[in-house]
């Protein structure tokens, strides 16, 4: 086994951390398939988070976990200072208006334009906002997903791929969220809108101050946005850390990982020093 | 006010109304900041000396007041004004729903896109008829090859034998009722005797086919026009077509073959299963022993009700697998679209099911089937 060093830990923040997402002693098991055992994980406020793992290692269960659509086993969970296992549906609702989420495949309501999309959260946490209030914000969402202005009243079914992401987004930006979740959000995108998407990650991130929990396999998000990366493997995280701090240990799937033909391809278009 | 606006000496003061917030200018007050900047007169100037938190969506109503109205902003920090510059960056308005004028002429329209519409599904319902015709050409040219049997062995049970349950107590309780409101009326004539003729004849006659028609529409046509509809969507269709497989032949035609070959048994077991139920009410009620229910039931009922009853049901089972499947198939774009050709698709073959049965029914009289 790997040692980790202390600085690389998932279960010790680092310095001057201010903690808004913690993951302790997780354990999530469907039957006799144990998916997370033990894990844990630490998200500082402000940071883009990459999580990593080969298929099959749990990255949409933790996911799914921390923003409670999957009951734990057995572990704490605390997202903005909150406890998120065992909660009553009242007290789930004020967390969830402070965090957005997209979805791996948009998960837009079918029946609803992209405008009203956005509107939904609004419209549920915020009666009172009323047209044409409710559709400028609606609007300028929708430009700040990077959207043309005529795909407001366009219906999922009409939109690309990288268009339904972005609507996605939108709709994941209206409350103005302390918390972004993205759950492979350039999987199925061309390398083009793929970077392009990237880029417009990290400018909303920039300007209104968001943390970014982006679960990922493309690697060139994760040389270009990510401030520091969570490797999912063995059931638990076993290092959290950027790639240069991640290279340095001797684990066989980090190696693999970002060693591997492709891996040294997007390092070598960022100008990481690779160890090998 | 002694800080206010100090760079700028033409406007020291703040002219006209004076709009102040303290606290947060964020979401949660949104429509109370809205409303109370409506309320003020112009020229208006929006103080933010006194803010704390801003959103985008403060910075929005700040924004539009200033687009709108020529509000003046004064005392915001760098950062608010970042925010503000950075929400008009934005400022691409969109529509929220696509146009959708409403008069007289798009009465008409609407009028005619269904007229349309219509048509063009009666002309696709001949079309997909044709094409299961084809599909069973070619399935009787190649048997071997062709003939899916594990799929037709499969839609068998999930169509016939699961369906035996709901539609023996379906039927049952049907008998009972029967039995139990004709012997109400004719014993008013003192012929309760004569519920047995009303059992017999109605159940094998029409009541048996006509229920276990509906059932199955309900359980089973519905489940074609899902099942097809969320293939459609997933694009199964699509990806069975490319690899060369046939979806009328793998798909279609086994459900068509179960419902042609099931309906019959079903139908014959809900005659059985009334005839039951109303044999028991008979002898609970009116004390008649079900050997003399059966010896009766022998007299009264002739074969060829029973053969009015059989012939229908495969009829009537190919129209609701052929609608089920139809409306599954004319799916495309969105999960609610599945929901509503499978409402269509039950709609549909209930109709036409007892359009068909009273055309049989004035069929089987004027043949002498009485």
């Amino acid at each position: 086994m790997t040692e980790i060093p202390k600085k690389l830990d998932p279960s010790t923040a680092p310095e001057g951390c201010h903690p808004i997402i913690t993951v302790r002693n997780l354990r999530n098991a469907f039957g006799d398939q144990v998916i997370h055992n033990d894990l844990d994980l630490t998200v500082c406020r402000g940071e883009i988070l990459g999580v990593v793992g080969g298929s099959g290692t749990g990255k949409s269960v933790l996911l799914r976990s921390i923003i409670g659509l999957q009951t734990p086993e057995s572990g704490q969970i605390e997202v903005l200072g909150e406890n998120m296992v065992n909660r009553t549906e009242d007290e789930a609702k004020n967390i969830r208006r402070r965090w957005g989420i997209l979805f791996q495949n948009g998960a837009l309501f079918s029946t609803l334009t992209v405008a009203e999309n956005v509107e939904v959260p609004i419209r549920e946490y915020f009666p009172f906002i009323k047209p044409p209030l409710l559709d400028e914000i609606a609007s300028y969402k929708i430009a700040m997903g990077g959207l043309p202005a005529d795909a407001g009243p366009k219906y999922p079914s009409e939109l690309s791929g990288g268009m339904v992401k972005r609507a996605g987004l939108a709709r994941a930006l209206a409350l103005d969220p302390e918390l972004l979740f993205l759950d492979e959000p350039t999987a199925g995108l061309d390398p083009i809108a793929a970077a392009a998407f990237d880029q417009l990650i990290l400018g909303l991130q920039k300007r209104l101050d968001l943390t970014v929990f982006l679960i990922t396999h493309d690697l060139d998000t994760l040389h270009s946005i990510c401030d520091r990366i969570a490797v999912l493997a063995d059931q638990r995280v076993i290092a959290v850390g950027t790639i240069p701090e991640l290279l340095a240990l001797d684990h066989p799937w980090i190696q693999e990982y970002f060693n591997g033909p492709r891996g040294r391809a997007a390092a070598a278009s960022y100008e990481h020093e690779v160890v090998a | 006010m002694a800080d206010l606006n100090q760079t700028d000496d033409d406007d020291h003061r703040p002219h006209g109304s004076l709009y102040r917030v303290a606290g947060g200018l964020t979401i949660t007050r949104a429509a109370t900041t809205q409303r109370e900047i409506d309320a003020l007169p112009d020229p208006l100037t929006i103080d933010l000396g006194e803010i704390d938190r801003m959103d985008t969506v403060g910075a929005w109503i700040v924004y539009r007041t200033v687009r709108d109205r020529g509000a003046k902003v004064i005392n915001a920090s760098r950062d608010e004004v970042s925010l503000l510059k950075q929400v008009g960056e934005f400022d691409k308005p969109t529509r929220v729903v696509p146009d959708e004028p409403h008069n007289f002429l798009t009465g008409l329209r609407e009028l005619g896109e269904w007229v349309a519409e219509t048509g063009r599904t009666l002309v696709g319902l001949l079309g997909f008829f044709g094409a299961t015709l084809i599909g069973f050409a070619n399935v009787i040219r190649k048997p071997s090859r062709r003939f899916r049997v594990n799929a037709v062995i499969q839609r068998f049970d999930v169509v016939g034998v699961r369906a035996l349950g709901i539609i023996g107590l379906m039927s049952f309780l049907i008998g009972i009722v029967i039995a139990q409101q004709g012997s109400v009326q004719l014993a008013q004539f003192g012929a309760e005797v004569y519920t047995i003729n009303l059992i017999g004849r109605i159940t094998v006659r029409e009541l048996g086919t006509l229920m276990t028609a509906i059932m199955v529409a309900g359980r089973s046509g519905s489940a074609f026009a899902a099942q097809l509809g969320t293939m459609k969507i997933t694009e199964e269709i699509d990806a069975m077509r490319t690899i060369g497989v046939s979806p009328i032949e793998a798909l279609v035609l086994p459900r068509i073959i179960a419902a042609v070959i099931m309906m019959p048994l079903l139908a014959f077991w809900a005659m059985l299963t009334a005839l039951i139920g109303g044999g028991i009410f008979v002898w609970l009620d009116l004390a008649i022993p079900p050997l003399t229910y059966i010896q009766r039931l022998n007299e009264t009922i002739p074969l060829t009700d029973m053969w009015v009853g059989i012939i229908k049901a495969p009829v009537f089972g190919f129209i609701i697998a052929l609608a089920g499947c139809f409306q599954g198939m004319l799916v495309q774009g969105n999960s609610e679209e599945v929901g509503t050709r499978t409402t269509t698709a039950v709609v549909q073959s209930i109709f036409l099911v007892i359009v068909l049965d009273s055309v049989f029914a004035v069929f089987f009289s004027s043949i002498g089937w009485v």
